[in-house]
C-alpha cells in the first residue's frame, strides 16, 4: 500500500546543494581574505595596497605567455602551439614572447607598463602535487607542511604600526583562511553570496575515476551531469567570468575603503587542464578571458587608487611542455607570474629564458624554472610595503638565501 | 573476501581516523561491540517518552498561543541530534546498522502525521532498541502495540464490528495493521496468507489502542487493550484457530508467527539483502534462517551468525543508501553539524529521517539509490561538509585512515592528484571504495 511518493528532488530554500553544479564547470575560486590591520607606518602619505591573486590548479605559462620565438616551441607544443608560424591567438610583447589574446586588458595595461610578466619562474617546490605545491606557494618556505603560517601574514606582522591602533580582530564569514594568509595577524575572511568556492573539475575528476573503475556509478553520474561536450567550452568560460568577476568588485570596494584592508587574496580555481585545455579557444582561453576581465575590473574599482596598487598573479606551478594524450597538459615545473599596477615599473617580460630543447627541459618534461618566484615576491613587498631585506629573509620566507629580492620591479 | 575498511562500511558506520588501526580482528571487534551492555539503549534530556511526547501535543493543541517550533519539530530534531551524536561515538555502528535495519523493517513514516513525527524516535528507541540485541518476538510485541504503529497502521481506530463499541457506533475494522504485520513484518507477501487471514487477524487485533489522555487506566501513551472494541469470538488465521478472548488471543498469534518458518526466511532474505547483496546468496540465507529457527528467534544470534558467515564477506557490490553515505562521511571527516542541515541534506538525496513512501520502508536496493541525480548530489553535499570540516590530516593519509590498504590505484591517485585539499577529500568521499559497500 502506498501512502505517497516521496520525491528524490527536493528542493530546499537555504540549501545544502549549491546552485551551480548541472554542467562541468562548478568552479569560481571564491574564497576573498584580507588583513584587516592597523594602519601601516609608511613614509610621508603612502597607503599602499597590495593584491595577491592565487590561479589554483596549475596555469600553463607556456599558454598563457607563449614562447613564439622560441625554435623549439611549435614542434613542442603541436596542437596547443597558438602563435605558431600561421596561427592567431597571441597579442605581441617583447618579439620572443606573445600574450594569450584571451587577455586584451591586461595587453593594454602591459603597453601602458602598467603590467609585467615573469616567465620560467616557480617556488622552490619540485615535486607535482598540487596540494603541496599550493602549500610551498603560500607557506614560503622551501618544502610542504613547513610551516603552519603564510608568508603574507608573516609581511603583515612584520610591519611597523602606526599609534595604538588596535587591530581589529578577525571575522570568519568562510569556513578557513588560506594558509598565505594564516599567521599571528589577524584576517578576515568574505565569500560573495552567490558564490561559492567550489573546486574546478572535481565532477570532471571524478568522472574519469568512475570511468576507470565504476562503470555503473560512471553513468549515473553522467545522466546526472546532462553533459554536454560541446556547450563545455561556453559555459566554463560563462561561469568563471561571473564568479571572477564578482569576486574581483567586491575586492575593489572593500581595498578602496578608507577603513577597509590594505592587503588582500583572492583565488581562483580551475586552472587544472589536464584535458581540453583548447589553444585559441576552449577551457584555458575561457579562464585567462575570466582572469582578464576580472583583474580590469578589479582596477577600475579602484582606480582612485591604482597608482599605490600592486597586483601579484601566482600559481603553484606550470604544466608540461608537450600536450597529453587527452588534448591537455599534466604537471610541470615553470611558469608565468603576473605583476601588475598603477605603482609597477611594467611594460616588459622578465626572463632568464632557458630554452625548450629537450635538454633544456626539466626532467625532459618542464619548462625548466630559472627564477625563484620568492625573488619576485621579495622584491615586491621591498619596495611596495617597505620591508627590509633582512625581515623578507628571516621572518617572511626563511631558508630563502638563494633568492635575492628582484629589483626594479616597482617605479 | 573484502577486508577491515571495507567491512568497517558494509557492516558498520565506516571508520573514523584511527579506527581501521584500532581494529586487529574484525569479527572480534564486532564479538565486542555485540556483547556491551546496553549498547543499542539511547536516552536523553531532550528526547521524551512517548507519554510526554504525546502529553505535550495535547499541551500545544489546547494552548490558545502556538510555539515558534511546534513539540513535534522540536522532538523530530532533537531526535536526529541524538542520533549524530551516537553515530559519531559508536566503536563500529554494527549495532545501529542493526537499530536502523529494525526501524526500517517496522517502518513509521513521520509524514504520516503530528503525532507520528513526534514519537518515532520514541518508538525506535522504546521498540526497537531495547530488543535489536534480545528476541524477535519482544521486538514484534513492543513495535505491534506502541502507539506510534498503533496510530501508524490505523488499527488505533480498529474496531471489532460486534464489539460493544461496534454496535453502538456502527463502525468496524481496520485491516491496515494486520496485513501489514503478515505482509511486511513477519511471514512476507509470500508466505502463505490470504485475505480470509488477514481480516482474521484484524479481528484479533481490534481492541489493541493506547491511551491517549491521562484519564485511563494505564499511563498516557502506554498500550491498552480495550475489551469494548474487541471482536468477540474464535478466529483462525493461517490455519491455527485462536479460542475467544482478550489480548492474549492476539498475543498468541505474534508466538506463532515469530516460529513460523516463513517468518525466519522473510527475516533471514531482508538481513542479507540489506547487509550483503542485492540478489542475496540462497545459502546465506538458508543459514540466517536456521539460526533464527533454532534460536526461537534470537536476534543477537542471527547477527553474529551473519558475520561469523564468510559468505557475507564476499566483494562490494551494492551502493550505500543516502543515510549510511552521511554517516559514514560525518564520521570519516569527524564533523558535528547540527540536525537541520542533516534532515536537509537526507531530504534532497531521497531518504529524509524516518520517513520512508510507505510502510514497506526504504528499499534495500541499490538500483533505488542509483537515480540520475544520485552521484551528483552526493557530490555537492560531500564538498559542503569538506568545506565546513576541520581536517587535520593530509588527503594521502585520510586515504589510508579512511579507505584502507584494499583502495584501488586508481582512487588513490585521483585523491592525490587533486587540485586542492578540499577536492581531494571531496573526491575520497565519491570513490566507488566509499559509495559501495
Amino acid at each position: 500500500m502506498t501512502r505517497h511518493v516521496i520525491s528524490a528532488r527536493h528542493v530546499v530554500s537555504d540549501r545544502l546543494v549549491r546552485p551551480t553544479r548541472r554542467s562541468f564547470l562548478g568552479f569560481s575560486g571564491g574564497l576573498v581574505a584580507w588583513s584587516q590591520m592597523p594602519r601601516i607606518a609608511f613614509a610621508a602619505e603612502r597607503d599602499p595596497r597590495l593584491v595577491v591573486v592565487i590561479l589554483r590548479g596549475a596555469l600553463d605559462g607556456l599558454a598563457a605567455v607563449p614562447p613564439i620565438g622560441d625554435p623549439d616551441y611549435a614542434a613542442l607544443r603541436g596542437d596547443l602551439a597558438i602563435g605558431a608560424a600561421g596561427r592567431e591567438a597571441v597579442l605581441p610583447l617583447d618579439g620572443f614572447f606573445g600574450l594569450n589574446d584571451a587577455m586584451p586588458n591586461f595587453h593594454r595595461r602591459y603597453l601602458a607598463g602598467e603590467a609585467l610578466i615573469v616567465q620560467a619562474t616557480a617556488s622552490p617546490y619540485r615535486e607535482r602535487s598540487h596540494f603541496d605545491g599550493q602549500d610551498v606557494l603560500e607557506n614560503g618556505m622551501p618544502e610542504p607542511r613547513a610551516s603552519r603560517t603564510g608568508w603574507l601574514n608573516r609581511a603583515v606582522s612584520a610591519l611597523p604600526v602606526a599609534g595604538r591602533i588596535a587591530p581589529v580582530s578577525g571575522l570568519a564569514v568562510s569556513p578557513t583562511v588560506p594558509l598565505i594568509l594564516r599567521g599571528p595577524a589577524p584576517v578576515l575572511t568574505w565569500t560573495p553570496p552567490s558564490v561559492r568556492p567550489a573546486e574546478a573539475n572535481t565532477a570532471e575528476r571524478l568522472m574519469d575515476l568512475y570511468r576507470h573503475r565504476d562503470e555503473e556509478l560512471a553513468a549515473v553520474f553522467e545522466a546526472g551531469m546532462g553533459m554536454d561536450a560541446m556547450a563545455m567550452g561556453d559555459e566554463v568560460a560563462a561561469g568563471a567570468n561571473a564568479a571572477f568577476t564578482e569576486i574581483a568588485e567586491g575586492s575593489a570596494r572593500l581595498l578602496l575603503d578608507p577603513e577597509g584592508p590594505r592587503i588582500a587574496v583572492l583565488s581562483y580555481d580551475g586552472w587544472d587542464t589536464h584535458a581540453n585545455e583548447g589553444a585559441e579557444d576552449g577551457r584555458l582561453a575561457g579562464l585567462l578571458a575570466a582572469l582578464d576581465n576580472s583583474l580590469e575590473t578589479f582596477a577600475s574599482g579602484i582606480a582612485p587608487i591604482w597608482n599605490e596598487t600592486a597586483i601579484v598573479v601566482i600559481t603553484e606551478f606550470g604544466r608540461t611542455a608537450q600536450g597529453n594524450g587527452t588534448d591537455g597538459t599534466d604537471h610541470g615545473t615553470g611558469t608565468v607570474a603576473f605583476v601588475l599596477g598603477g605603482a609597477v615599473a611594467g611594460g616588459r617580460v622578465i626572463a632568464d629564458w632557458p630554452g625548450l630543447g629537450v635538454d633544456q627541459l626539466l626532467d625532459a618534461r618542464d619548462l625548466n624554472p630559472t627564477i625563484d618566484l620568492r625573488s619576485v615576491l621579495k622584491g615586491l613587498l621591498r619596495d611596495h610595503l617597505g620591508l627590509s631585506d633582512r625581515i623578507l629573509a628571516e621572518v617572511v620566507f626563511p631558508e630563502s638565501a638563494g633568492a635575492a629580492p628582484m629589483n626594479g620591479l616597482l617605479g | 573476501m573484502i577486508g577491515t575498511a571495507a567491512a568497517f562500511q558494509r557492516f558498520g558506520l565506516g571508520p573514523r581516523p584511527g579506527d581501521l588501526a584500532a581494529v586487529h580482528d574484525f569479527r572480534e571487534a564486532i564479538q565486542s561491540e555485540v556483547s556491551t551492555a546496553a549498547i543499542a539503549l539511547l536516552s536523553g534530556p531532550d528526547l521524551p517518552t512517548s507519554g510526554y511526547a504525546l502529553a505535550e501535543l495535547a499541551r500545544e493543541r489546547a494552548a490558545e498561543v502556538r510555539p515558534e517550533v511546534a513539540a513535534q519539530a522540536r522532538f523530530y530534531r532533537a531526535e536526529t541530534a541524538s542520533r549524530l551524536a551516537r553515530f559519531r561515538e559508536a566503536e563500529i555502528g554494527f549495532v545501529e546498522r542493526l537499530v536502523a535495519f529494525w526501524t526500517n523493517h517496522f517502518s513509521v513514516e513521520v509524514s504520516a502525521g503530528t503525532l507520528e513525527r513526534a514519537l518515532v524516535g520514541a518508538f525506535e528507541r522504546e521498540a526497537i532498541r531495547p530488543n535489536v540485541l534480545g528476541n524477535f518476538r519482544d521486538m514484534l510485541g513492543a513495535v505491534t502495540k506502541h502507539p506510534a504503529m498503533l496510530s501508524y497502521l490505523d488499527n488505533a481506530q480498529s474496531v471489532g464490528p460486534n464489539s460493544r463499541v461496534g454496535l453502538r457506533r456502527g463502525v468496524g475494522l481496520n485491516e491496515n495493521h494486520a496485513r501489514e504485520l503478515l505482509e511486511l513484518h513477519t511471514i512476507g507477501v509470500n508466505g502463505g496468507y490470504d485475505q480470509a487471514d488477514v481480516t482474521a487477524l484484524a479481528r484479533i487485533m481490534t481492541g489493541w489502542m493506547f491511551a491517549r489522555n491521562s484519564n485511563q487506566r494505564v499511563p498516557i501513551g502506554s498500550f491498552l487493550f480495550t475489551a469494548a472494541a474487541h471482536e468477540p469470538g474464535a478466529q483462525t488465521v493461517l490455519g491455527v484457530r485462536y479460542s475467544a478472548g482478550g489480548v492474549e488471543q492476539g498475543d498468541a498469534v505474534l508466538d506463532m508467527l515469530t516460529v513460523h518458518p516463513e517468518t525466519a526466511r522473510h527475516i533471514a532474505f531482508k538481513l542479507v539483502r540489506h547487509f550483503v547483496a542485492d540478489d542475496p546468496p540462497e545459502d546465506l540465507v538458508a543459514e540466517l534462517a536456521t539460526t533464527f529457527v533454532d534460536s526461537g528467534g534470537n536476534l543477537k544470534a542471527v547477527a553474529l551468525a551473519l558475520i561469523e558467515s564468510d559468505a557475507a564477506f564476499a566483494e562490494a557490490t551494492k551502493i550505500k543508501t543516502p543515510q549510511e553515505f552521511l554517516w559514514s562521511a560525518l564520521r570519516a571527516l569527524e564533523l558535528d553539524i547540527r540536525p537541520q542541515l542533516v534532515l536537509r541534506g537526507l531530504r534532497t538525496l531521497g531518504q529524509p529521517m524516518w520517513d520512508p513512501p510507505s510502510p514497506e520502508g526504504f528499499s534495500d536496493e541499490s538500483a533505488t539509490w542509483l537515480a540520475p541525480d544520485a552521484m551528483t548530489d552526493r557530490l555537492d553535499i560531500a564538498e559542503v561538509l569538506v568545506e565546513r570540516a576541520n581536517i587535520g590530516y593530509l588527503p594521502g593519509e585520510l586515504v589510508d585512515l579512511i579507505l584502507g590498504p584494499a583502495v584501488s590505484s586508481e582512487s588513490r591517485r585521483a585523491v592525490l592528484s587533486a587540485a586542492s585539499r578540499t577536492q581531494a577529500v571531496a573526491l575520497l568521499l565519491m570513490t566507488p571504495e566509499f559509495q559501495r559497500r
